[in-house]
């Protein structure tokens, strides 16, 4: 078994316009920047993007949108992208935003084969209208929907050649539960090791999940809102 | 001391030994800056890290290692990472001590909203609408008033809701207000002030607790 690909273009070759494609990351952290840079040159256009964010104008997924490429997206918070505020304000963009914890169990719930579930959150809110309710103890829950993608691009640390992944710090977040919701699983990592060097205790996502796996061949990382010590005390960016 | 100072100093003192907290972006963190020797709490961000530490030197600036603000930060011995639907497992399933948040609007039933302005502002809810949802306690820590003056502590709500009688208590630079069944009860004032200038400057109507008493901060750092 040898799901490695050698480049990013040939990872994303079989991403059709039109589908819907899961992008893991928070803000710029831990997201599959070879394969979004794949993806623009690609030039696909027409995409359903599901994502926690959208980048920032000129990176990540900023890029594709500023490329024409997304037709609709899904997330929980996209304040650090001017261009798509402007593109949504304008009705050219198709925008749905859900709570962060929501979004990340119908990912969980679209991998483990629970089409929907009950949750508190958004009741009374814009988020639970024209969706079933349901009175269960003394809490009334609103009925959330799995999501599901046709592909899941993710970003991992170090990875085999069987797929198996392990991430680094903060740069887990969405990743392991995008990688179980998609048709189409494709892994970068930073690091390709020998089967059998990922410890099998501290495995994340078993190598199941994972059609393709690849070396990113850069990693630019860049920090969206630099903090550092000098700097205690000041807030920092939006919600 | 700034408004926002005494805010956060007056939040940090409701800190128990061994109690997990997440902080809302701005005003919020700053109240990681006053907590009491002696008391361990352990910070939770929302994007999947139990365990955070205050901004890294330049040198340990790390980019996999961020908080929910994307700011750049440090792990405290003992922190742990995960994933972003465990992360919202523990906010959802009870297990956060407290939450505080900022908000732009709360009203006499404990609503929040602090999300969105409809056609003017698209940014998201981002976590707040799970935390407010999850959390064992949630306090509103804001201005009292807008720039303008206005109050934020209204009748209702008329900016759409982060969610529904959700707030347990909500703290200002002027007071503490906690929210009951029968409104908003005004437990502590500022220094300088009294339950009539508080309720001067709040559209909401004010209950006036029988044991209001003075609203003391915790020491600086």
């Amino acid at each position: 078994m040898n799901k490695v690909v050698q480049s990013a273009d040939e990872a994303v070759a079989a991403v059709a316009s039109g589908s819907t494609v899961m992008l893991g990351g928070f803000g710029l952290c831990g997201i599959p920047e070879n394969l979004i840079a794949a993806l623009v040159r690609r030039r696909v256009t027409g995409l359903h993007t599901i994502s926690n964010n959208m980048g920032v104008d000129g990176f990540g997924m900023g890029l594709m949108l500023e490329a024409g490429m997304i037709a609709s997206h899904i997330g929980s918070y996209v304040g650090e992208n001017r261009r798509l505020e402007t593109l949504v304000l304008k009705g050219e963009l198709d925008l749905t935003l859900i709570p962060q914890g929501t979004l990340a169990e119908r990912i969980r719930a679209g991998g483990a084969g629970i089409p929907a579930f009950y949750v508190p959150t958004g009741l009374g809110t814009v988020v639970a209208e024209g969706k079933e309710t349901r009175k269960i103890g003394d809490r009334t829950y609103v009925l959330e929907h799995a999501l599901h993608a046709d592909v899941a691009l993710i970003k991992a640390w170090k990875g085999d050649r069987l797929g198996n992944l392990v991430y680094r710090k903060t740069a887990r977040n969405f990743n392991p539960a995008m990688a179980t919701a998609a048709d189409l699983t494709i892994a970068e990592v930073e690091e390709l090791v020998e089967p059998g060097e990922l410890d099998p205790d501290q495995i994340v996502t078993p190598g199941i999940y994972v059609n393709r796996i690849l070396v990113g061949a850069t990693y630019q990382k860049p920090i969206e809102s630099k903090f550092i010590q000098a700097a205690i005390g000041q807030s920092g960016g939006a919600a | 001391m700034t408004g926002k100072e005494r805010i956060a100093r007056r939040i940090a003192r409701e800190f128990r030994d061994g109690f997990y907290v997440n902080l809302g972006i701005g005003l919020p963190t700053m109240i990681a800056g006053y907590i009491a020797a002696g008391i361990d709490v352990m910070f939770q961000s929302e994007n999947g890290m139990l365990g955070v530490g205050g901004p890294p030197s330049a040198e340990q600036e790390d980019p996999d290692l961020i908080n929910a603000g994307k700011q750049t930060v440090t792990e405290i011995p003992g922190c742990s990472f995960f994933g972003s639907e465990e992360s919202f497992a523990m906010i959802r399933g009870g297990h956060m001590d407290m939450s505080i948040l900022g908000a732009m609007q709360v009203d006499e039933h404990g609503n929040l909203a602090n999300w969105t302005i409809p056609g003017k502002m698209v940014k998201g809810m981002g976590g707040a609408m799970d935390l407010v949802a999850g959390a064992r306690r949630v306090i509103v820590a804001m201005e009292h008033q807008t720039k303008e003056g206005a109050s934020r502590i209204l009748k209702q709500c008329t900016l759409p809701l982060t969610g529904q009688s959700v707030v347990h208590d909500i703290v200002t630079e002027l007071c503490w207000i906690h929210v009951t069944p029968e409104g908003l009860v005004l437990t502590e004032v500022a220094e300088g002030f009294d339950a009539a200038a508080v309720q001067a400057r709040t559209e909401a109507k004010l209950i006036v607790s029988p044991e209001l008493r003075a609203m003391t901060v915790a020491a600086g750092s």
